[in-house]
């Protein structure tokens, strides 16, 4: 099963590297990883996308807590969060495709955030779900490039 | 006052309460090398880098307390990774500081530049490149504290030449130190312990296992109130030895795969396993499905480490906390119980199957030299082992009574350990006769120690069960690869069949020769080729003031028994029955 992990750790040279040299020397497999300051520039937010069974998503949380430089550790799969991920998406665009494009943007509530004659770029934000299904759709139009944050998380309440 | 880089670890080591450290200089740690030399702290210089990180273990294992090591940048800093990784595996107390080249030139393949903080991330407890000089006497005071906490461990310090140099204007030493990511657990929590009291309260056939962790929080006299309370077995891992006197009638010694017959048919049995600073190493359950099968779903496993908890079993009742704070409390609640005839089964069975070897003919074999050391001793020495069958003798006829009086590479097993850590042990326990029980093969990994050893007088004494084989391996060989003995003989002609006596009739068909090494040396040494030279021997080895080496020639395929195959059940086991 999917587990979004989330860890507020020290931001200090090395820790990054400490997270994921962690994940692969227990062969954890992880789906995403994103990385940001929080409001306290000396702490950083890490969100883990991690896919496992009860017996392994338990390792990781001991892990990662057991690790030095993590302030606190918590698994939001089963409690109340909200989470997004952004991706930027380039695609080939003609005057036949572009008007169905365009609109298959505003159903998912994207932008266009850079048009030239030949391609244009769309910024979208939600669920991974959705950015999936976004990506599904786009294949027909011939997708050029893409960038995808993962995904990130907080919890509610 | 205003300091440099080199300075302020100098003193903070002082600060830190470092008396004796272990190292080698080179190029990038000249400016410490140079404090240093003008300090209080006694700096042992070894022949090896690798010497130097077993020496820091040796000392750390045998006192508790924080072993320092030091190296220059670059090769002299991955000389020091076996050690370091030696001392992570099994948990000891340790700060290594290197040299590093220039800030300005890290990361551009420098002379003698090695990423010591990216190669050693998998093998430390934590490690620091230091920055800013600014940051070092926190780092220092970090380094400390991260160590030798929690289940300790390694942590490295890498400290750039430039940082070595810088000044630090108004430097002050850190008195406090606070960690918000950082705060182990000690106490065990309440509901848990009274859990814990219930389930031993219930348990018909209890057994108590304990690991390096026992020794490390000091659990001995706990260990030995609850066995003696509650009338419950005891077996220990490897590292775990000295937690519980190896005499007492309720000890099991060892188990696992080369374990006590008796343990392992204990481990079989019990309804209840307390496992005290273990973590079910693989060494320890072979095949996991079958380990304790009475015991599933009853297991109570203490440990400072949440991550060594329910990793390799499922664990029903998890105490997270310090061992000896953990079973004090447990002590408080749990009632008087009595077992008698679980205790009895176990006396049968130790009666039955006892630990035994072939002593009824002349030939010298391995395990009665280790007996013979133990009756010399009468168990007041701190023994120190390399690895492979040597270890396991060392491990089997020797009673440990004490904790932090056998010291072996369990986790990484590593050949070579031995003698440099006996260095380090004989340092810290000046008045302590120090034995290094070695293989042939193990003692020439680090042999270049004899120097250190002799020009500081640290009088350890090395008893080497010479086999001319490299032991363990050909005893696998032997059980599994139709004797197939590739890459394990040791004698200098390969293609003859050089029997053990052959080598004692001519020495010279095994290499070195190692009493002509240690007069090299300028140590004593003494060839043993029969039983009743041994005694003599090693009273001669063990009073005289000098270094010694003790060459035994020994029985050449002689084996560990009883053995459980790697990957198997006690149904398994081979050799040692009646
Ligand atoms: C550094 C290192 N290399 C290889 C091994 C694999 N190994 C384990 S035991 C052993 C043989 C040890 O031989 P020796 O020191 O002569 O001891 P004996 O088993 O004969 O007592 C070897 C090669 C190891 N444990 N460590």
């Amino acid at each position: 099963m999917q587990h979004i992990i989330t860890a507020l750790v020290e931001n200090r040279f090395g820790v990054l590297a400490n997270i994921s040299s962690l994940f692969s020397a227990r062969g954890f497999n992880i789906d995403s990883l994103a990385v940001g300051e929080t409001h306290d520039p000396s702490i950083s937010r890490m969100t883990i996308v991690v896919t496992g069974d009860d017996r392994i998503i338990q390792q990781v949380m001991k892990q990662l807590n057991k690790m030095i430089d993590t302030i606190r550790v918590s698994d939001l799969t089963e409690e109340a969060h909200v989470e997004r991920e952004l991706m930027l998406i380039k695609m080939g665009h003609t005057p036949k495709t572009r008007a169905e494009i365009v609109q298959l943007v505003e159903i998912f509530k994207g932008r266009i955030i850079d048009f030239n004659p030949r391609d244009l770029s769309v910024e979208i934000v939600g669920s991974s779900d959705k950015i999936l299904a976004f990506m599904d759709i786009m294949r027909s139009f011939g997708i050029k490039e893409v960038a995808r944050t993962g995904r990130v998380a907080l919890p509610r309440g | 006052m205003d300091k440099t880089g080199a300075e302020i670890l100098v003193e903070g080591l002082e600060k830190e309460g470092v008396d004796v450290m272990f190292g080698y200089p080179g190029g990038a740690i000249l400016d410490i090398c140079d404090c240093l030399c003008k300090s209080k702290i006694r700096f042992i210089l070894t022949r090896h880098e690798q010497g130097a990180a077993h020496a820091a273990d040796g000392f750390a294992r045998s006192t508790g307390r924080v072993g320092v090591c030091m190296a220059t940048s670059g090769p002299g800093a991955t000389n020091l990774v076996t050690g370091i990784a030696t001392a992570y595996m099994d948990s000891v107390p340790m700060v290594a500081i290197t040299g590093q080249v220039p800030t300005s030139m890290i990361g551009n393949d420098a002379f003698q530049e090695a990423d010591m903080v990216g190669i050693t991330r998998p093998i430390t407890k934590y490690n620091y490149l230091v920055k800013d000089v600014m940051d070092l006497p926190r780092i220092i005071k970090e380094a400390f504290f991260i160590a030798s906490t929690g289940r300790p461990g390694p942590v490295l310090i890498d400290i750039p030449k430039d940082i070595q140099r810088a000044v630090y204007k108004n430097y002050s030493y850190p008195e406090k130190i606070d960690m918000r990511s950082y705060k182990p657990v000690y106490e065990g929590h309440p509901n848990q312990i009274e859990k814990a009291a219930k389930a031993i309260e219930k348990s018909k056939k209890p057994l108590l296992y304990c690991g390096g962790g026992a020794i490390i929080s000091g659990a001995h006299e706990e260990i030995l109130k609850l066995a003696e309370k509650c009338d419950i077995p005891v077996t220990m891992t490897l590292l775990g030895l000295g937690c519980f006197p190896g005499n007492h009638p309720l000890a099991l010694n060892m188990l696992g795969m080369h374990g006590t017959q008796y343990a392992n048919f204990a481990t079989a049995e019990t309804d209840l396993i307390i496992a005290v600073g273990a973590r079910f190493d693989d060494r320890v359950t072979g095949k996991i499905d079958e380990f304790a099968p009475n015991a599933q779903g009853r297991v109570i496993h203490i440990d400072i480490d949440p991550s060594a908890i329910s990793k390799n079993i499922q664990v029903s009742v998890p105490i997270v906390g310090d061992c000896k704070k953990v079973l004090s409390d447990l002590l408080k609640v749990v009632k008087p119980l009595k077992h008698p005839e679980w205790v009895k089964q176990i006396r049968e069975w130790k009666e039955k199957f006892p630990l035994k070897y072939k002593n009824d003919d002349d030939l010298l074999r391995p395990q009665y030299i280790v007996e013979k050391i133990y009756e010399i001793t009468k168990g007041d020495a701190i023994i120190v082992t390399e690895v492979g069958q040597n270890q396991m003798w060392a491990a089997h006829y020797y009673q440990y009574s004490k904790p932090r009086t056998f010291l072996s590479s369990g986790g990484l097993g590593t050949m070579g350990y031995g003698f440099p850590a006996a260095i380090g042990a004989k340092v810290a326990h000046p008045d302590k006769l120090v034995i290094d029980v070695a293989g042939d093969g193990s003692i020439q990994m680090n042999i270049q120690e004899m120097a250190t050893a002799v020009i500081n007088n640290i009088d350890v004494k090395i008893v080497i069960l010479n086999n001319a084989f490299l032991g363990m391996v050909r005893q696998w060989q032997e059980l599994f690869y139709q004797r197939e003995y590739a890459f394990t003989d040791l004698v200098r002609y390969i293609d003859k069949d050089i029997t053990t006596e052959d080598i004692k009739k001519d020495p010279s068909l095994f290499l070195p020769n190692f009493v002509k090494l240690a007069e090299a040396y300028d140590a004593l040494g003494l060839r043993v080729t029969k039983k009743e030279e041994v005694t003599p021997a090693l009273e001669k080895a063990f009073s005289s003031p000098k270094v010694a080496i003790v060459e035994c020639i020994v029985e050449r395929e002689e084996n560990v028994f009883p053995m459980i195959p790697g990957g198997a059940s006690v149904k398994q086991m081979i050799g040692g029955m009646a």
